[in-house]
């Protein structure tokens, strides 16, 4: 089994017979790699369920002088299915809770990952995983028809004055980078496939999952939940930069967001000063 | 005294006939009037099946619209606004207008003629059943006139409130829930109260046939499910028309009330679905084995266990949601506990078919490519009930394909192999062997063709619901072979269609038991009269029909040895 997980499987098979990893996160490697021990269990129980069939039906077929035998069951061999059907799928489920841990809780992230903000105090209703030493790079998700929004951290409470993107939401490699997902229009659904699995948007709930990006690159993917007509074009993408080049792209950001700020202020005081004035 | 010779009857005389004379019986209406007006079983099962068929085709029709518009990336045939409003109504029609109505016109019309019942319990109730099914068919596509819903068969708040859907077609969707579950509802009360109370002398449950069993086990399942949807659509109606938020997050509502509340329903409805077809196969596969079914209790045992436990796990439609882990772990065991059922059915049908003598018939055909597409269908299901592994295939086509693999590959593959096998017991004559074939392979090669890919472009990220995409990896190369799919799929639809229509006039006379089968319908004419039975046979096995070919050839012996001179 052990050598089995660290069998590594070329990129050819993703998107045909597996879902897509690359981006170096763990939990999307997790789930990679359990959907195909549990699809190297299933393809043999299809087999073999299709190999009894076939033989069957070729066998047993009509001919002529066959006699149909008159047996009514076998309670040997019923109890025999039930107990291996039962045995395959405690073997999953042993499969499922050995790679769940991976999947489920972030890893710390690296030390020359910064800026990371100071330790984040988990939900209430302790939903949402943290790394051992407790921080994370977290930034907010917030779906709304049809386009996605994120405010990163400043490392003060008031989220209002925070550097914010959308549609395109750019991270730190080595970071561990939590989400706090909602929406505040209808329900979508964040998924980026190569990061892991898709956690839904809903209305007045909060939603969390993480990701930890080894490699630099864009990473693609989309709403996964209807949300409307144009729920097709809700997309989204994970641009990740080495620290340095964050904190570059980070400091350029809210420069041009202050300056966008300051000069709509500068616009709303003429206007006042004007009608002032009449 | 002078009377006593007379009571002696003379030889010469014919003994009189016995004879019911009514007084004041009105004449049986005929014509169209008689199909409108009647309270008849066998006729309303009929009624039943005409309208699932029309609506299969419209519903097959949207579908062949939807990958037209699929076949290309980045495609503009249709608008986005077409696009959902169709994949609303091809999922809507499917479910409540094809498969929901095509079942119970199976149920009704076989029912009563396998347990030894002239009728259904409540034969008028069971007329109103099916007018309510089709003012609920006629009032949604009404809203072709407007505006139709627009928010896919789940309806999911706040999408479904009038905030985000403003146009009556959310409304029109409710109504048809609301009628379509009334009449499912007192449709089951009626199989149900039937099946209980109706049965020929000597049927004890253990020699009830097994598509029976189903059938008491989907109007149990049906009784329970349908008051849960209708509440919640109540609920959604008075959201849109009152204001009273019930899934209104920002007044104190629950987006996710909604989709407990629905998939509450809305996954038993799978087994609601199913199970009449996994009764149709268990009574097709032994007539053509010339076996008795292998390990009847224990199929009855799984029935019973898939509809206690497929009331119970409703919540794996919703990992994606913000749910505790605990949640999460829970409703994933209780998903892995569904495979065990039905892997016992599917060994028991294995084991039915060894050391048999299988005649590929038509029927035989259908049941066994139900076997194959189910198999597939029930092991995608496994990775799907885990959590993490959902997570990413969760709302993908991946999703989309292994529905179809269960729905279409179960339920309607059963329906088609039922479709054959009691053909001539509605209608008196065989449908089309060669043509029978043929569609069996057409619709065989199209369905694997237009839906085995669809577990790929699931896996490389392509959303269900979305109504264009890029041509990123290979998508526009699985959605063309998945559209070509789909229209080899539709012509083998279409030749079962020409099937009916030519062979309802000039099939060859099946008889009263074409199949050699093993059921009391076949002791039947076919069609059968309108009482059905004359006198009702006493029931001593679980294959009424057999004991009764026995009985009669054992007569016949004995006849014959007393006409031949030792």
């Amino acid at each position: 089994m052990a050598a089995f997980l660290s069998i590594p499987v070329g990129g050819a098979s993703a998107g045909i017979v597996a879902p897509e990893s690359g981006g170096g996160t763990p939990n999307a490697e997790g789930i990679r790699s359990l959907y195909l021990l549990i699809g190297v269990l299933a393809l043999i129980v299809f087999i073999g369920v299709c190999g009894l069939l076939i033989y069957t039906l070729v066998k047993y077929r009509a001919s002529r002088g066959g006699v149909a035998s008159q047996i009514h069951g076998n309670n040997k061999l019923e109890v025999s299915w039930t107990v291996g059907a039962a045995l395959i799928l405690v073997l999953i489920s042993v499969v499922t809770f050995i790679k769940l841990g991976g999947i489920y809780e972030p890893p710390s992230s690296d030390a020359r990952s910064l800026p990371l903000t100071s330790k984040v105090i988990p939900a209430a209703d302790g939903r949402q995983k943290l790394p051992e030493n407790g921080r994370v790079y977290q930034i907010d998700v917030n779906g709304l028809q049809y386009v996605w929004r994120y405010t990163y951290p400043d490392g003060d409470t008031n989220n209002l004055n925070n550097v914010f993107s959308y549609e395109e939401m750019v991270v730190p490699t080595g970071a561990t980078v939590a989400l706090r997902i909602y929406a505040q229009d209808v329900q979508h659904s964040w998924w980026i496939p190569k990061l892991g699995g898709k956690f839904d948007a809903v209305p007045g709930y909060v939603n969390y999952t993480w990701f930890n990006i080894k490699e630099p690159g864009v990473y693609k993917g989309q709403c996964a939940e209807l949300c409307g007509r144009n729920h097709a074009n809700m997309v989204a993408q994970v641009r990740a930069l080495p620290p340095a080049k964050f904190k570059a792209w980070y400091d350029a950001q809210r420069a041009e967001i202050r300056n966008a700020d300051d000069q709509a202020a500068r616009a709303r005081n003429l206007a006042v000063k004007a009608s002032a004035g009449k | 005294m002078t009377t006593a010779p007379t009571t002696a009857p003379t030889r010469t005389e014919p003994a009189p006939v016995p004879e019911i004379i009514a007084h004041n019986a009105n004449p049986q209406p005929s014509g169209w009037l008689s199909w409108l007006t009647t309270t008849d079983h066998k006729k309303i099962g009929i009624m039943y099946m005409a309208a699932g068929w029309l609506f299969f085709v419209v519903g097959g029709v949207e579908a062949l619209v939807i990958r037209l518009q699929l076949a290309q990336a980045d495609s503009t045939l249709i608008t986005p606004q077409t696009y959902n409003a169709l994949f609303t109504m091809h999922g809507t029609t499917m479910v409540f207008l094809f498969l929901i109505p095509m079942i119970a016109g199976f149920a009704n019309y076989l029912v009563p003629l396998m347990i030894g019942a002239r009728d259904m319990a409540f034969p008028k109730l069971n007329a109103l059943s099916f007018w309510l099914l089709v003012a609920g068919g006629v009032v949604f596509y009404g809203s072709l006139l407007y505006s139709p819903a627009e928010c896919g068969w789940t309806c999911y708040a706040p999408l479904s409130e009038t905030a985000y859907s403003p146009t009556n077609g959310v409304d029109a969707w409710i109504f048809l829930i609301h009628l379509t579950g009334i009449s499912s509802f007192i449709g089951a009360l009626n199989i149900f109260v039937t099946i209980a109370n109706m049965r020929a002398p000597g049927m004890t449950w253990s020699r009830v046939p097994l598509f029976v069993w189903t059938m008491l086990t989907q109007s149990i399942l049906l009784i329970i499910a349908l008051p849960v949807i209708a509440g919640a659509v109540t609920m959604l109606l008075t959201d849109r028309q009152f204001g009273t938020h019930f899934f209104d997050p920002s007044n104190g509502g629950s987006p996710m009330l909604w989709q407990h509340l629905f998939w509450f329903f809305g996954h038993p409805e799978v087994y609601i679905l199913v199970l009449p077809a996994f009764g149709m196969i268990s009574e097709i596969l032994p007539v053509f084995a010339r076996k008795p079914i292998f390990g009847y209790r224990a199929i009855v045992a799984a029935t019973l266990g898939i509809a206690v436990i497929g009331t119970l796990v409703w919540a794996h439609h919703m990992f994606t949601t913000p749910l505790p882990y605990a949640v999460l772990i829970l409703f994933m065991m209780g998903t892995f506990l569904i495979a065990i059922p039905t892997g016992v059915k599917i060994f028991n049908w294995a084991f039915t078919l060894w050391r048999g003598t299988i005649e590929f018939t038509v029927p035989t055909l259908f049941s066994i490519g139900f076997l194959f597409t189910f198999l597939l269908g029930g092991i995608t299901g496994v990775f799907l009930a885990v959590f993490p592994v959902d997570w990413q295939l969760h709302d993908t086509y991946f999703v989309v394909a292994h529905f179809h693999y269960t729905i279409v590959g179960g339920a309607v593959f059963g329906i088609l192999a039922g479709l054959y096998f009691w053909f001539p017991k509605f209608s008196g004559r065989m449908l089309g062997e060669r043509l029978g074939k043929m569609s069996f392979w057409t619709i065989m090669i199209g369905f694997w063709v237009t839906f085995l890919i669809q577990h790929s472009a699931g896996l490389s990220g392509m959303p269900r619901r979305v109504y264009e995409y890029a041509d990123v990896g290979n998508l526009e190369i699985y959605n063309l072979i998945s559209t070509i799919g789909s229209f080899i799929l539709a012509v083998g639809i279409l030749l079962t269609i020409i099937n009916i229509v030519v062979s309802v006039r000039s099939g060859a006379k099946a008889g009263p038991d074409p199949w050699k089968a093993n059921t009391l319908e076949w002791f039947t004419p076919s069609p059968p009269p309108r009482n059905n039975f004359d006198t009702v046979p006493r029931v001593r096995s679980v294959e009424p029909m057999k004991d009764i070919r026995r009985q009669i050839e054992r007569q016949d012996r004995r006849t014959e040895e007393a006409a031949t001179p030792a």
